[in-house]
């Protein structure tokens, strides 16, 4: 067997050792791999000793095993959740048949577009954030931002063993081609729109890992019902996963919060000029990032009323997060009622189930949305702060479906396009926000003690480890 | 007129002289044998499906395999023959074409069909007197109307008795809504030449052109009294005789082809039809099909007289007679069927030997007639609206005339693999012996952009998976580890899209090129005819299709486009 292509060095439960094809096609595309991991992973960091998790196996244990490693050594595996016995199709036209364990011909097309498309995604992400170690606001941070890297390129390596084993020559190309896009190349830009927007700041990362990493939640959600069985496998050892890129945004944005709203308490502060002296972020400037990162990951759902959704609805290739909770799995019958935009009045339009699949994945997300935020108010109100981060409606600044190419303001009355301009840095983070809060993250905290001004420290280290402890061992 | 669901017998395409219903062949003793007289004389009640009789002359598809089955053995059997005479054994009437009840009951795609295959048979008519020295006539001792006129315009003279009632029509138009299906209108303009405007008037009046105006306007080439006919007849045929090029061979007998059947019953996941040198394996689930023609297995003619001593059963007869059939089956029997794999198995220096004597003896009749037997047999492959996807993998032999089926194939999968040898090649007889409708060779067709890489496919030899893919006749060449998995999601694949999509996007690949009379018979025939045939003026529930021998008047939607 190969030299990088076994199973001490790929941990897997997908009987590597076993699979010519794929042990070929792994040959060739492992090292690309890694050099577009050092190409544009993490900047600076290649030699650090990095208290990371790797998966080694599916078991309990086995997936969450720590220690120190140099990314370029990450061990990158190949895991699939355990099968379901006798799996059935969940919805759609094929209710209740066998799922497939094959591709079948008919779909091979659309469902090698829809893995490309959530494969592409992985590697956007760690492009996106390839600088962000420079400007850490901790060693805890640090080794999170890394930690979730390596496992979207884990992702990446999901994505690429369903191209390599079942799509042929075809798939190959693809995996390589997941390798060649660039986060916002104006030559070869990633798929999606939020993947190829600039993520260079700790607010922006954690906005991220909140909102556009709960995109990919749903997305596998949805992904995990697929009659395809390799692909719902697939997807449902990578949730295992999302869950910790979820948490570092949801607790990010949280200690951002509360270091603000202490601080505001403890200095009776008022305004945000005050707040800003003190080098901290405002909470108003926090709303404008969430209103960014949220709208652009709404658009990640994908048009409103859409035939491409009712189609893999019907085959079985996606379904809806969580299918087991609804009544009707084939969703024939029965329509959404969704806001349209007509002569520019809201009106209200039924519109046939299948076809309004993306809304309905998406209602998901925006309860799950407010659940995380509901929590950063709390903190908020504790500290006794009259502030509430809001939600804003799903119409206001969209790019995609059938709100894209009208403005709305946040509570989703329709604007002129004056209005918005004249508005819009009320509701977004405009040049000076940014410059802002650019400007509180110049330098990177690499003291294991120490926790940048801006945020407040987590409440619990990592494995039982302290707070302060060297996650990250800085190669001198 | 609502067309029937229920299924019918298997159609069959072997039959003999001796058992023809509505066909005699004779070979009248006053022209020496060298003439073959076909009489034609449809009997009303042995139509080959019940529920329409074939009265006047009126043809159904039992008829016009009876006349190809003719057509072949004149060619074979009959080497004498330098021209053919057409005519009816009834009484003031040739022949009313098509019968319309038959048309009215038939499904859609048996229509499409049965056109194209009676196209076949007059381009063969034609191709009879164009490549094999056997001019033919027709002499209409009555009317021919519909597609009894396009049979006589099929032939190289039309005599017409002038009696005052016997016609030349083309109704369809004004009777029925629809057009002439048998390439009438093309061969009005395109081989007659008539002009365009009178084409127009003729093929409007329902009742005809009749004695003198018929010559005048160029439908037919005489036009004598009845009484004269017998007599005219004579002498223009003696002079298609004097001008035939045909050259002398032994003749060579067709008999039966041998097949074997299984599977036949519905339960059966597979069914199986096993020729000699030709297996057709059905997967109706699938909507699949195998089609594997193997080389020969034993020692082939050298030379002419030897091939004429083998006779049918020289691999070159038997395999494409028996890939003809296999052809006709796919069509007419398992309309279900929506991709074939096309597979050859066998030794390619063995197919080669033979293309090499072939081409060698090219200016032999027998050589000449065998070679024109396989171009005819590739035609079909082309028109046939299935799709084809050739495999080339270890111990195929896809050289020189069965190389023709890869190319014929709308895709060349050929498999890559170090282990075992793969490779395909051309003979001589892939420089133009087995031309497409359109006038070229299928390696002409497929390089139209590069004519340069004819010549070098065809001076290479054989070529392994690389050189074949350099060379341009490789879709696809999956690897040993991807090609089960590639071939089959292949296959899924195309069997899952619209099968009239295919069928309208593989016509439209297949015939780049030239135009020429034949591609624009089909042409016209699959864009005009088939578009009528499903619009309500000729097939709605007052169109003109529906009513015809009703009382009722069809009413027409007035809107052009
Ligand atoms: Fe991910
Ligand atoms: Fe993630």
């Amino acid at each position: 067997m190969s030299t990088v292509v076994n199973d001490t060095k790929i941990p897997n439960n997908v009987d590597l050792s076993s699979d010519k094809r794929l042990q070929r096609a792994l040959e060739a595309w492992q090292p690309n791999f890694l050099s577009w991991w050092n190409e544009m992973g993490p900047f600076g960091f290649q030699k650090d000793d990095i208290f990371l998790r790797t998966a080694i196996s599916v078991t309990s244990e086995g997936w969450a095993h720590f220690d120190y490693v140099k990314m370029p050594d990450y061990r990158w595996g190949i895991f699939l959740a355990d099968p379901v016995a006798d799996r059935k199709i969940g919805f759609g036209d094929h209710y209740g048949e066998p799922v497939w364990k094959e591709v079948p011909g008919e779909h091979r097309n659309a469902l090698r577009r829809i893995i490309v498309t959530q494969g592409d995604t992985e590697p956007a992400s760690v492009e996106q954030q390839r600088l962000l170690g420079h400007s850490c606001p901790s060693v805890y941070d640090l080794r999170n931002l890394f930690q979730v890297n390596v496992e979207e390129g884990r992702h990446l390596w999901a994505m690429v063993y369903l191209l390599h084993t079942y799509f042929g020559r075809d798939g190959r190309e693809e995996a390589d081609a997941l390798l060649q896009r660039r986060s916002g190349d104006p030559d070869k830009p990633r798929i999606l729109g939020a993947f190829n927007e600039p993520c260079t700041d700790w607010l922006s990362f954690f906005m991220f890992t909140f909102f556009t990493d709960r995109d990919g939640k749903f997305q596998l959600l949805a992904l995990a019902e697929s009659a395809f069985d390799p692909l719902s496998r697939t997807t449902r050892f990578m949730l295992t996963e999302e869950a910790h890129h979820m948490f570092v945004g949801e607790t990010g944005v949280l200690r951002v919060v509360d270091r603000t709203a202490q601080q505001m308490a403890e200095k009776k502060w008022g305004s945000v000029e005050q707040v800003r002296a003190a080098g901290l972020i405002d909470l108003p400037t926090m709303q404008k990032y969430l209103n960014l990162w949220y709208t652009l990951s709404l658009d990640l759902f994908g048009g409103e009323i859409s035939s491409n959704a009712a189609t893999y609805f019907a085959t079985g290739m996606k379904g809806r997060a969580k299918e087991d909770q609804f009544e009707d799995h084939k969703a024939l019958e029965g329509s959404y009622a969704m806001e349209v935009v007509k002569d520019g009045k809201i009106v209200r339009e039924d519109i046939a189930m299948r076809n309004a699949m993306n809304e309905v994945l998406r209602d998901a997300y925006v309860e799950d949305c407010q659940r995380g935020v509901d929590k950063w108010n709390r903190t908020i109100a504790a500290h006794g702060i009259p502030f509430e981060l809001k939600l804003p409606s799903r119409r206001f600044h969209r790019h995609i479906g059938i709100y894209a190419g009208i403005h709305f303001d946040p509570a989703g009355n329709p604007l002129t396009a004056e209005q918005w301009e004249s508005k819009k840095n009320e509701w977004l983070p405009s040049d000076a926000d940014k410059q802002y809060v650019q400007s509180l993250m110049q330098k990177p905290v690499f003291d294991p003690k120490q926790m940048a001004n801006w945020i407040a420290a987590p409440k619990q280290g990592i494995k039982g480890r302290t707070v302060d402890f060297e996650y990250v061992r800085r190669e001198a | 007129m609502a067309e029937t669901n229920t299924s019918h017998e298997p159609v069959r395409f072997e039959t003999h002289p001796d058992r023809y219903v509505h066909w005699k062949l004779d070979f009248p003793a006053e022209h020496g044998g060298k003439v073959a007289r076909l009489m034609m004389d449809v009997k009303e009640d042995r139509g080959m499906r019940p529920g329409y009789p074939l009265k006047l002359n009126s043809y159904d598809l039992g008829v016009d395999v009876e006349l190809a089955d003719a057509l072949q053995r004149i060619r074979f059997e009959h080497p004498e023959v330098r021209a053919l005479v057409i005519t009816s054994a009834k009484d003031r009437i040739f022949c009313s074409g098509a019968n319309i009840y038959m048309l009215g009951s038939s499904t859609h795609g048996f229509k499409v069909n049965f056109c194209k295959f009676t196209n076949e048979t007059r381009l063969y008519l034609e191709e009879m007197s164009a490549e094999s020295g056997i001019p033919s006539l027709a002499s209409l001792n009555g009317t021919a109307s519909g597609g009894g006129y396009e049979l006589a315009i099929a032939c190289d003279d039309i005599v017409l008795a002038d009696d005052g009632s016997s016609a030349v029509s083309f109704p369809e138009a004004p009777l029925l809504a629809v057009l002439p299906g048998t390439g009438g209108l093309t061969r009005l303009v395109d081989k007659r030449k008539i002009r365009r405007d009178l084409a127009d008037a003729f093929s409007t009046i329902a009742e005809g052109v009749r004695g003198k105006r018929s010559v005048e306007w160029g439908l037919v080439d005489e036009a004598p009294p009845k009484a004269k006919l017998e007599e005219v007849t004579k002498r223009r045929i003696g002079a298609l005789v004097d001008r035939s090029t045909r050259k002398a061979f032994p003749a060579v007998k067709l008999p039966a082809l041998e097949v074997k059947r299984s599977g036949e019953e519905p339960s059966a996941d597979k069914q199986e039809i096993e020729y000699q040198y030709v297996t057709l394996e059905l997967s109706p689930k699938q909507r699949t099909a195998r089609l594997v023609v193997r080389a020969p297995s034993s020692k082939q003619p050298e030379t002419p007289e030897e091939l004429a001593k083998a006779g049918a059963s020289a691999w070159a007869i038997q395999a494409f007679r028996e890939l003809d059939d296999a052809l006709l089956e796919l069509r007419f029997n398992q309309p279900l069927i929506g991709v074939v794999s096309v597979e050859t198995a066998g030794d390619a220096a063995a197919v080669l030997a033979v293309d090499a004597m072939l081409a060698k003896h090219a200016d032999d009749g027998l050589v000449r007639e065998v070679t024109l037997l396989m171009k005819r047999v590739l035609k079909r492959m082309d028109l046939t609206a299935k799709s084809f996807f050739a495999l080339v993998t270890p111990g195929s032999c896809f050289a020189g005339s069965l190389l023709e089926l890869a190319l014929a194939s709308d895709r060349i999968y050929m498999k890559d693999t170090e282990d075992e040898p793969v490779t395909v090649a051309a003979s001589r007889m892939n420089a133009g012996s087995f031309p497409m409708a359109n006038g070229l060779s299928r390696l002409q067709t497929r390089f139209l952009k590069e004519p340069e890489r004819v010549s070098r496919v065809l001076e290479q030899g054989a070529l392994t998976t690389p050189e074949a893919v350099k060379a341009g006749l490789v879709t696809f060449a999956p690897d040993d580890i991807d090609w089960d998995d590639e071939i089959r999601i292949a296959f899924e694949e195309r069997a899952a899209m619209s099968p009239d999509a295919m069928t309208g996007m593989e016509a439209s690949l297949r015939f780049a090129g030239p135009e020429t009379m034949e591609t624009k018979i089909f042409g016209r025939l699959s864009a005009w005819q088939n578009w009528i045939f499903q619009r309500p003026n000729a097939v709605g529930e007052r169109g003109a299709l529906t009513l015809y021998g009703k009382p009722e008047r069809p009413e027409f939607n007035w809107q052009r486009t």
